[in-house]
């Protein structure tokens, strides 16, 4: 039976755009290859790490969503660790019937959503403000 | 005169300065299911300074709730989105 799952990959910063582009569709490729059905991908971009990994302070967050058995699970996260020099970490997650629906209702812009987009607005406006200083000093 | 004396004692001090207010769990009050690791700006809440899990005691989450806190506390570690240890996270 399948299952709906979620894997959140953080890819390593080193890596340039191109190369992050292959590895994310080797990926979503590998999924859809072996009969899993991707639901939803989310690219995060470059993020700072709350703490180093691997001595690296940042990294690509790389979020995909698919339903698929639990034994291709399993060799997903083999492929991810073997993949160890562009893939920094990663976590696989069971989503329950809460789970789906508050994803669903995120990807319509429904709960918690506004409240997300004035945090992260907020982020913004403070990097905004950074920024400048930063090119002074 | 006797009236008023009794009247100074009985109001020398706010009596419902020390009572306590009822803790709730938020999550039971405002319906929410699912409590998102990929969120670390909500799961700041649950967690003090040196970036340490809150008890019950002092969030008032039911344990069902607090159980879900937590895990999602946890994955959102080692996904480096929370620290595992810190100084000053507020």
């Amino acid at each position: 039976m399948l299952k709906q799952y979620e894997t959140v990959v953080i890819f390593s910063p080193l890596l340039s755009e191109d190369e992050l582009k292959t590895a994310i569709t080797g990926y979503t490729k590998w999924l859809k290859k072996n009969k899993a059905e991707l639901v939803h991908q989310e690219n995060w971009g470059l993020k700072q790490l709350a703490y180093p990994i691997a001595n690296k302070h940042s990294g690509y967050y790389f979020v995909m969503e698919y339903k698929a058995t639990n034994e291709l699970v399993g060799t997903l996260e083999v492929e991810l660790v073997r993949d160890n020099e562009k893939v920094l970490r990663f976590l696989t997650v069971l989503l329950d019937k809460y789970a789906l629906k508050y994803n669903d209702d995120k990807r319509a812009g429904l709960v918690g959503k506004s409240k997300k987009v004035s945090s992260t607005k907020k982020v913004e406006a403070a990097s905004e403000t950074v920024a400048p200083n930063e090119t002074n000093s | 005169m006797a009236i008023d004396k009794k009247k100074d004692i009985k109001f020398l001090s706010n009596p419902n300065l020390g009572r306590n207010r009822k803790k709730y769990c938020r999550f039971k009050k405002t319906g929410i299911r699912y409590i998102d690791y990929k969120d670390p700006a909500f799961l700041l809440k649950f967690v003090n300074e040196q970036g340490k899990i809150l008890p019950r005691r002092l969030t008032g989450n039911s344990l069902k709730f607090q159980r879900k806190v937590s895990q999602a506390i946890k994955r959102a570690r080692h996904i480096a989105l929370l620290p595992y240890l810190a100084d000053g996270l507020k």
